[in-house]
C-alpha cells in the first residue's frame, strides 16, 4: 500500500517540474500552472488516503477539512479580487502564509517529540520560516505603504542585527548539542521573527522585488524543511524546487538591476546614498521645463515615431488602458509607437508586460531595454509616463549615485523627451534625476492617468 | 532510519539541481507569474499541517497544526489563482492579436 502512495507523490513531483518548466515559456505558462495545481491535488489526495490507512488513523478529520475550507476561501477571493497592481504584495503576502506555515509545523513538531534537543531540520524549518513569514509581512507593509518605503537605516540598526544573528548562532548550538526544551525553541522562534522584520526594514521600496523573491525561495527551503521533519517526500521535492529556482530568479532579478544580492540586503540603498547623489548634482536650484497638455499633443501627432516608457507610476495610477487609447489614437495618425519595458519597470521583473497585457497592448509592440535602447537615438520623442530612475542618466556617468551602473533605458538621447509626473519630488529609490532638467526634456504635470486622458482629449480635438 | 535520512538528502539535491535547471531560461516576462507560480507550489506546506493535525491530541497542537493547514491552503489556493489571472491575461493578448 505504501508502495503505492509512493508512487503516487512521484506522480505529483513529476507533475510539479514540468509544471515549472512549462511556466517558462510563455504559449504554455498557463498550461503549466495548471499542471501544478493538479500535482497539488493528486499530493492532497495521496497523502489523506495514506493517513486513512495509517495505523495512527486520522484524527481532527472536522478540524482539517475546516481549516482547509477557511484557507481556500480566505486565499482564492483575495486572489481574486487583488489589482494587478498590487500584485507585488498579494506575492508578499502569501508568501508570508507558507513560512508562517512551515515555523508552525516545525514548532508543533518540537513540541510532539517532546525532546529537550532540537534536530537540525526543526530548527532550520522553524528559523527560515519565521524570518520568511516577519521579513514578507514588512515588505508588504512597505509596499502598500503601512510603513515607510524608505530605507529606513541607522548604525544601530547593524549593532542589532548582528547581536540577534549572535543569538541565533548561539540558541541554535544550546538547542542542538546541550537542549533547551520548549522555551529555548520558543526563544528561538522570537529572535528569527526579530531578525525577520529587521532584515527587510532597512531595505528600499525598489529593491522589494527582489527580496520577495529571496524570501519566496527561502519559503521553499523552510518547506523541503520540514519535509524533513515529517519525513514526507513530496515536501521535501516541492520545497526544494522552488528554494532553488527562486534563488535563480532572484539572482537575475539582481542581474537585471545590476547589483549583487549583498549589496541590495546590506548597503541601505536609497537613504544614506540620496544625500551623496543631492551633493554630487549639487549646485543651487536648477531649471527644468514645463509644457502644456495641448502644446504636448500638437508635438506628439506630428511626429513619426514615439517610444513610450511606462513605469510604476503608470502602474498606480491605472492608465495601462488610458495609455493604449492615446497609443492607438497616435497610431492612427501615422505615429508609430513602441513601447520600452525596463526589466525591472513595475516592480517585479515582468510585471509591466503582464498589465501592458491587462489593456490589450499588442505584444510585439514591446520591446526590452536591449532590442530598443538603439533606436531611442532615432526616434522623435520618448514619453515617459510614470518612470523615474529606469531613465535616469546618472546610472551611465554619474559613479557617485547609487545607481551607477544600473543598466537604463537610453530615453535621453531621444531628440525630445516628455516626462509625465506628479511633481518634482524624487521617485520610488529616493534618487534626484537628472533627465529632468534636460533642456530637451519637458515636464508635464500630473497623475498618469489624468495626464494622459488629457492628452487623448487634445490630440482627438486636434 | 539513517537510511531513510539518506534517500531524503538525495531527494534534496537531485531536487536542487532540477530546480536549477528547470527555469534556466525563463524570459524576463515571465519573472512575475514564475515568482508567483513558484510561490503557489511551497503552498504544498500546507499537506505538512495536515500531518500535525491528522496526529495531534494536545490542545496546543491542535491549534499549531491548524494555523498551519489554514496559513498553507491561503498560500496553495491564493497563488495558483493568482497566477493564472495573470497569465491568462497573457492568452487573450494573442488571441485579440494585432488589428
Amino acid at each position: 500500500m505504501s508502495f503505492l502512495f509512493e508512487f503516487f507523490y512521484l506522480l505529483s513531483a513529476v507533475l510539479f517540474i514540468v509544471g515549472l518548466k512549462f511556466l517558462s515559456s510563455p504559449p504554455r505558462a498557463r498550461q503549466g500552472n495548471t499542471l501544478a495545481a493538479i500535482g497539488m491535488v493528486v499530493a492532497t489526495l495521496t497523502l489523506l488516503a495514506s493517513l486513512k490507512s495509517s495505523p495512527g488513523g486520522m484524527h481532527n478529520l472536522p478540524l482539517i477539512a475546516a481549516a482547509l475550507a477557511i484557507g481556500a476561501v480566505a486565499g482564492a477571493v483575495g486572489a481574486r479580487r487583488v489589482a494587478m497592481t498590487d500584485m507585488p504584495q498579494m506575492v508578499a503576502l502569501l508568501n508570508g502564509c507558507g513560512g508562517g506555515a512551515a515555523a508552525l509545523i516545525s514548532v508543533a513538531e518540537f513540541l510532539h517529540l517532546g525532546t529537550s534537543r532540537a534536530g537540525v531540520d526543526t530548527m532550520f524549518g522553524c528559523i527560515i520560516g519565521s524570518i520568511s513569514l516577519s521579513g514578507s509581512v514588512v515588505a508588504f507593509a512597505k509596499l502598500q505603504g503601512l510603513v515607510s518605503e524608505k530605507a529606513i537605516n541607522s548604525p544601530l540598526q547593524k549593532g542589532v542585527n548582528g547581536l540577534l544573528f549572535l543569538s541565533l548562532l548561539g540558541l541554535v548550538g544550546y538547542l542542538g548539542f546541550v537542549g533547551g526544551g520548549a522555551p529555548a525553541f520558543y526563544a528561538l522562534l522570537g529572535v528569527s521573527l526579530a531578525f525577520g522584520v529587521l532584515m527587510v526594514m532597512p531595505i528600499g521600496g525598489a529593491d522589494m522585488p527582489v527580496v520577495i523573491s529571496l524570501l519566496n525561495s527561502f519559503t521553499g527551503l523552510a518547506v523541503a524543511a520540514t519535509g524533513f521533519v515529517l519525513h514526507n517526500n513530496a515536501l521535501i521535492i516541492s520545497g526544494t524546487l522552488v528554494g532553488a529556482s527562486g534563488t535563480l530568479l532572484t539572482m537575475l532579478m539582481c542581474k537585471a538591476m545590476n547589483r549583487s544580492l549583498a549589496n541590495v540586503l546590506f548597503a541601505g540603498f536609497g537613504s544614506t546614498t540620496t544625500a551623496g547623489a543631492a551633493g554630487a548634482a549639487g549646485g543651487g536650484a536648477k531649471n527644468y521645463r514645463e509644457v502644456s497638455v495641448d502644446d504636448a499633443a500638437v508635438l506628439l501627432a506630428n511626429v513619426q515615431s514615439l517610444i513610450i516608457v511606462p513605469g510604476y507610476g503608470m502602474a498606480v495610477a491605472q492608465a495601462q488602458h488610458t495609455v493604449r487609447e492615446l497609443a492607438d489614437l497616435l497610431a492612427k495618425k501615422g505615429v508609430d509607437v513602441k513601447y520600452a519595458i525596463h526589466p525591472v519597470a513595475g516592480r517585479m521583473p515582468g510585471h509591466m508586460n503582464v498589465l501592458l497585457a491587462e489593456a490589450n497592448v499588442p505584444y510585439d509592440q514591446l520591446f526590452d531595454l536591449d532590442q530598443i535602447n538603439p533606436d531611442f537615438e532615432r526616434t522623435d520623442v520618448a514619453l515617459v509616463i510614470g518612470a523615474n530612475d529606469v531613465v535616469n542618466p546618472a546610472a551611465r556617468t554619474d559613479t557617485a549615485s547609487p545607481i551607477y551602473g544600473m543598466p537604463i533605458l537610453d530615453a535621453d538621447k531621444s531628440r525630445h523627451v516628455i516626462c509625465i509626473k506628479r511633481s518634482m519630488n524624487p521617485g520610488f529609490a529616493g534618487i534626484d534625476n537628472q533627465l529632468y532638467y534636460e533642456p530637451r526634456c519637458s515636464m508635464l504635470f500630473g497623475d498618469a492617468k489624468g495626464a494622459v486622458s488629457k492628452l487623448v482629449e487634445a490630440v482627438k480635438a486636434l | 532510519m539513517n537510511a531513510a535520512l539518506m534517500a531524503e538528502v538525495w531527494v534534496f539535491a537531485l531536487a536542487v539541481f532540477v530546480g536549477f535547471e528547470v527555469i534556466s531560461k525563463v524570459p524576463v516576462v515571465l519573472h512575475t507569474p514564475l515568482m508567483s507560480g513558484t510561490n503557489a507550489i511551497h503552498g504544498i506546506v500546507m499537506l505538512g499541517g495536515v500531518l500535525v493535525l491528522a496526529s495531534a491530541h494536545e490542545p496546543v497542537l491542535v491549534v499549531l497544526g491548524f494555523l498551519a493547514v489554514v496559513l498553507g491552503a491561503m498560500n496553495l489556493f491564493g497563488g495558483f489563482v493568482v497566477t493564472d489571472r495573470m497569465l491568462e491575461m497573457f492568452k487573450a493578448r494573442k488571441k485579440d492579436g494585432k488589428p
